[in-house]
């Protein structure tokens, strides 16, 4: 069951709304996937980020994974805490692991985003379809 | 699960890190049976496994096992392997999943002695328990000695009523042993092993793990430090060819480079800066390209972040400066000695 209160992409981010603000990380389909987190490479406070592009990484023992910017805007904070305990990331994917804080530059992009639900049968069809 | 040589394999089972630090601190369990084994039977068994190796396999006891190579005639790598002497005129190979075709035509067709080599894969199940707690686990399952057996040694004996043959050797750096039995016992002896350590916390460990501890050792993998256009001499083997021991294939090769000496050579080195070095990442040297990334990662008991890599012979020494290029970001790394991690014999 995925936060009812965050909206989720397709390369396994989720973004909740806060003020003018989102708040992103990566969803637990994705934790899982990657296994035990040990490095998040996060863009610097102040970065502009673009929807749909390569934000940072998040490498697992055996693998690295691009983290795409869910929305536009500008990096406003991001998990400090992350740097010494990334796997918090696994521990806490929809909480404690969040990546960053994004200042919306174009907040109407949050209305093309999936729904839970949507994700939660996005999710489905990936695990059965091969 | 992904597909490996046609099997299905667990990366994991309840994380790699977990299954990591079982292997390193108590026991692991590995269902390596995707490996491959090849069976050379006659008068002249010893004489192709001699011919075919670059160890001396001629000079093994019955009940030994040693690490070796299977090389071209150019040097090259065919498959790394280990060779254990049943008898004089029984030798049994344990060879890598994907290239067992391929060695076993190899040795075929470099068989001009009274022996024959058989593909016998199928008829073996392998498991590995390998850790601190893997002699503990495994001595309540036999009546048989298990401390007896020294490192690279072997005996045939029943363990959990299933006979098998029982090697102590492995690809962790841990202590440990290797099994080899009938396929139809697979079940009952993968959870007699669980069941028996269980009191020391035994973990089903998958390829992820296995891949960790290996690297912390510093063993070769076949694909990333070893293959056709790699020389044992390149990849730091140099102690499983045995030149003295006369003529094998690939010898004059070998003999050829000895002479010339070697213009690459694989050494460990270990992230400075902010990053993680992978397989196949390019690696720098004052600012050029001058070799790759055979084997990266984070090494869980180290903590930090560890390769193999391939350099200029004359630049690949520990203490040498490089730069990892990841994601076409030059990230500051160190050349050190290898085994990173060596387990304290108590």
């Amino acid at each position: 069951m995925y936060p009812q209160d965050q909206h989720y992409t397709k390369q396994h981010e989720w973004v909740r709304v806060a003020g003018d603000a989102g708040i992103v990380g990566i969803t637990d389909y994705a934790q899982q996937q990657l296994g035990d987190i040990v490095y998040v490479d996060l863009p610097r406070v102040g970065a502009k980020v673009e929807q749909g592009k390569v934000m940072g990484s998040v490498e697992s023992v055996k693998a690295v994974s691009d983290i795409y910017a869910p929305v536009s805007g500008e990096v406003a904070e991001t998990n400090e805490a992350l740097a010494a305990s990334p796997e918090k990331l696994n521990e806490s994917p929809h909480e404690g692991g969040w990546l960053v804080k994004i200042r919306l530059s174009v907040p109407d992009e949050i209305q093309g985003l999936l729904s839970a639900a949507d994700y939660e049968k996005y999710v489905a069809e990936e695990e059965t379809g091969h | 699960m992904v597909d490996f040589g046609g099997w299905h394999m667990p990366v994991e089972y309840s994380g790699i890190l977990g299954e990591h630090a079982a292997v390193r601190t108590a026991v692991g369990l590995f269902d390596v049976s995707h490996m491959g084994e090849i069976e050379i039977r006659g008068a002249e068994a010893g004489a192709l496994a001699d011919h075919v190796t670059t160890n001396s396999a001629g000079k093994l006891k019955t009940g030994q096992a040693q690490y070796s190579a299977l090389l071209y005639e150019h040097g090259g790598f065919v498959d790394d392997i280990l060779v254990h002497k049943i008898s004089s005129e029984h030798y049994f190979l344990c060879v890598n999943a994907s290239n067992q075709e391929k060695d076993y035509r190899h040795l075929a067709d470099s068989n001009r002695f009274q022996a024959a080599a058989e593909l016998t894969s199928d008829r073996y199940t392998q498991l590995a328990v390998q850790g601190p707690l893997a002699l503990a686990t495994l001595q309540k399952l036999t009546d048989a000695g298990l401390d007896a057996i020294r490192y690279y040694h072997f005996i045939d004996h029943s363990i959990a009523g299933v006979r098998a043959l029982i090697a102590r050797t492995g690809y962790t750096g841990e202590d440990g042993f290797e099994i080899y039995f009938a396929p139809e016992h697979s079940e009952r002896l993968w959870n007699a092993i669980l069941d028996a350590g269980q009191e020391f916390g035994i973990k089903p460990c998958g390829l992820g793990a296995r891949n960790t501890l290996r690297l912390e050792a510093g063993m070769a993998l076949y694909g990333h430090e070893i293959h056709a256009s790699i020389t044992p001499f390149e990849a730091g083997l140099g102690w499983i060819v045995k030149m003295e021991k006369g003529e094998f294939i690939g010898r004059a090769a070998l003999a050829r480079q000895k002479e010339q000496g070697i213009a690459r050579k694989l050494i460990g080195f270990e992230m400075t800066g902010r990053g993680i070095g992978r397989d196949d990442y390019e690696v720098f040297l004052e600012g050029v390209p001058a070799g790759w990334v055979t084997s990266g990662g984070p090494s869980p008991t180290l903590k930090r972040n560890i390769g193999m890599c391939y350099l200029p012979a004359d630049k690949a020494a520990a203490g040498q400066r490089i730069e990892i290029v990841v994601r076409n970001q030059p990230v500051e790394a160190v050349t050190r000695t290898m085994p990173f991690y060596k387990r304290t014999i108590s």
